[in-house]
């Protein structure tokens, strides 16, 4: 999967299997599932040789997942639509609330002018939508040097600072 | 007032060049449409039935006289020489060249204003009291805390992408003058038994095409806990505000769907996590922003004047205007004067250039530099000695600004309405220019006494027409404008939905209905009673009978 990671366009081996049938086996490699897909198949997802993710929407309760954070390596969040804001509530609740220190990933409709928002509620990595710039995009990330309200990237307020 | 320093001004021109690049990127096709919209409208811009709609943020109502004087040259410079006034204590521009946006917004940047949050699902420009910091029954100045939650709101990363529109308002007063109750949270500050100043919430106020009265979720608020507060209703709204129908999207269905209590019970919850946090407001910092809304030095011997005596009995017109539009202020020898955008024949709310200019000087002369914007689409002077008022009063006399009918029934909230918005069904212009024609008699007007007529072209209830004493609110029938007129509204302390009259009646009837409304106030009042007074003694059946009796018998 092409990425913005760390201020850079990286490619990685994660794969999204959206739709994972429910007989099949899991093909082979590091995959993202489903959330549901996730909740049904812990076992299967634990014995795997391959690392597995899971994929949040926003109609998951994130809090199902809190308990078992550490075995993912990275936690991908999917956006819909780029006007759909409720993963930027996960992304935030996964960092601050229950303190996950792995990759968060932003996936979807994914466009260069949310991501500085999406920076600071703690999303690490953006599969920006592949008809787009990737280098374009990775500008935005440096849009505002200032920014007046605590957040997952930066815990004070402004005014601290003042 | 609010001044910027170094890490606002960084703030407001990052933006801007954001903005002239993300519309750059838009121009030359590498945006599309959907991806430009959500952009745009967090910079208040729209497209519109002729042309884009530029709404530029005055945070809380307040400028000071350059930025008035910014506001008309941008109005000269890229528009038609004129501004509109909202009833969000905004300024709307309605012809701007889309290219020019981003210079316009460069221009206010050099006077530390901007159009950020002014329009799409974000949180809007927090709005208050036109009387902030003068009025005698305040209980404490709101404007700190206003600028407070805005820079707490100001591009906030969670709650950029709302389900909806986000509408906040502050009053500190014993009387409502920001119509608190019709917002989306609802801030009033209060005291508690040991007489500590705090919030009072609300949420779930909101006007539109399912319009709600808010309801309080949390009686005493520290002021401490502010931010931690708001972030947790944000947070719950965000998450579960629906997405699914744009017109159920806003947080008045969601606390309607689960009910205040549980609502409240989840913002609890929530805020039991964040409540401790680098949210906790800091006592220094409430200090030090208050310190910019600080009284200005009042001359001591202003009370001593004789001349305003002097004055009123010798002219009448001038005494007339005093009593309309002339209010009490809370140091004496002082007054707050309301400039009226409502002469007959100008679209309520609306100003040119020239007029901006004066006000703008007038303020600087008399007023300690400042001008307020009331939500009732009226500017005022908040702070200008008794002896200058003959001097003020001739001065706006000269650019139609001093029409004496503040409160009165001609100083009516109208929306732009069919003649510039995309999403009216019938015109409100015209209709308040029929009702000035109508009712062109100063004498009757006083007699009538105060009355709010409030009007929108559509549903979307720009104009606050479910809260007019008399509503008027435009219909499409069979392509024909037609008026579904409401009585009883007001969004004052006792905040109240109006109620259906009956039959919407052709757009030719409007001022002549109103007319017949007002007969039977006049022939039920009792001593003393203003229109709502007595529409609430005697209810909603003797007015209608007296506007369709005659049809009926047709
Ligand atoms: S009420 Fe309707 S017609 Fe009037 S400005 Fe709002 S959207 Fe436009």
């Amino acid at each position: 999967m092409r990425v913005i990671k760390d201020n850079a366009i990286h490619e990685d081996n994660w794969v999204l299997i959206s739709e994972p049938s429910q007989d099949d086996e899991l093909p082979g490699g590091d995959l993202i599932v489903p959330f549901d897909y996730w909740k049904e198949n812990q076992a299967i997802c634990k014995q795997r040789d391959d690392k597995t993710a899971v994929c949040i929407n926003g109609d998951n309760n994130i809090a199902e997942l809190a308990d078992h954070l550490d075995q993912f390596q990275l936690i991908a969040l999917e956006f819909p639509a780029h006007k759909d804001g409720r993963c930027y509530s996960h992304a935030r609740l996964l960092r601050d609330r229950y303190g996950y220190a792995g990759d968060i990933r932003a996936i979807g409709d994914v466009l260069r002018d949310q991501l500085f928002y999406m920076k600071r509620c703690g999303i690490s990595s953006f599969a920006i939508r592949e008809d787009k710039d990737f280098e374009d995009a990775l500008k935005s990330l440096k849009d505002f040097s200032v920014t007046y309200q605590g957040a997952s990237d930066e815990n004070l307020p402004l005014y601290k600072t003042r | 007032m609010y001044i910027y320093d170094e890490y606002d001004k960084t703030i407001v021109n990052e933006r801007v060049d954001q903005f002239r690049d993300q519309t750059r990127r838009f121009l030359a096709g590498e945006l599309s449409e959907d991806e430009y919209r959500p952009l745009r409208l967090m910079n208040g811009l729209y497209l519109q039935r002729y042309a884009p709609m530029l709404r530029v943020a005055i945070p809380y109502g307040l400028l000071s006289s350059n930025q008035l004087r910014m506001l008309g040259y941008i109005a000269n410079k890229y528009d038609k020489n004129y501004g509109h006034f909202s009833t969000r204590q905004n300024i709307q521009y309605n012809w701007p060249r889309l290219e020019t946006v981003p210079d316009i917004l460069a221009d206010l940047a050099t006077v530390e204003m901007h159009a950020i949050q002014t329009s799409g699902n974000c949180i809007r420009n927090v709005t208050s009291d036109q009387f902030a910091g003068i009025s005698v029954d305040e209980i404490e100045d709101p404007r700190p805390y206003c600028e407070i939650i805005r820079q707490w709101s100001t591009f906030h990363p969670e709650f950029s992408y709302l389900p909806r529109k986000f509408k906040i308002a502050v009053s500190g007063a014993e009387n409502d003058r920001a119509a608190v109750q019709v917002h989306d949270i609802g801030i009033y500050i209060v005291k508690n038994e040991q007489g500590e100043t705090g919030f009072k919430i609300l949420v779930g106020g909101g006007l539109g095409r399912l319009p709600h009265i808010g309801v309080v979720i949390k009686k005493f608020l520290e002021k401490r806990y502010l931010l931690s507060y708001l972030e947790s209703i944000l947070r719950v709204y965000n998450m579960f505000g629906r997405r699914d129908n744009i017109h159920k999207a806003r947080i008045k269905i969601l606390v309607k769907a689960i009910g205040a209590d549980k609502f409240a019970e989840m913002v609890e919850e929530e805020w039991s996590h964040v409540k401790e946090t680098s949210l906790l407001l800091d006592e220094k910092e409430i200090t030090r922003v208050k310190k910019y809304f600080a009284q200005p030095e009042y001359d001591p011997q202003a009370n001593n004047d004789e001349t305003f005596q002097k004055n009123l009995s010798e002219n009448k017109a001038y005494s007339l205007w005093v009593k309309q539009n002339v209010k009490n202020h809370k140091i004496p020898g002082y007054r707050a004067v309301y400039i009226s955008l409502k002469a007959p024949g100008n679209p309520p709310g609306d100003a040119t250039n020239e007029q901006m200019q004066l006000v703008a000087d007038l303020a600087e002369k008399y007023s300690f530099d400042e001008i307020r914007v009331t939500h009732d689409q009226n500017l005022v002077l908040g702070h200008v000695k008794q002896e200058d008022l003959y001097s003020v009063w001739e001065e706006l006399k000269s650019e139609e600004l001093a029409t004496p009918n503040i409160g009165l029934m001609t100083d009516m909230i109208c929306c732009p309405g069919l003649d510039f918005c995309a999403l009216a069904n019938a015109g409100s212009i015209p209709i308040a220019n029929q009702i000035n024609k109508y009712f062109d008699d100063m004498d009757y007007l006083h007699d009538i006494g105060e009355l709010q007529i409030k009007m929108s072209g559509c549903m979307n209830a720009c104009g606050h027409h479910h809260v007019g004493h008399i509503g008027i609110l435009g219909v499409d029938k069979k392509g024909n404008e037609f008026y579904q007129l409401t009585l009883g509204g007001t969004a004052a302390m006792d905040a109240t939905l109006g109620d259906r009259l009956g039959p919407a009646i052709p757009k030719s009837d409007v001022a002549d209905s109103i007319k017949k409304i007002l007969d039977a106030y006049v022939e039920h009042r009792e001593d003393g009673e203003q229109f709502l007074d007595t529409y609430r003694r005697i209810g909603m059946d003797t007015f209608k009978k007296s506007v369709y009796a005659e049809q009926k018998g047709k």
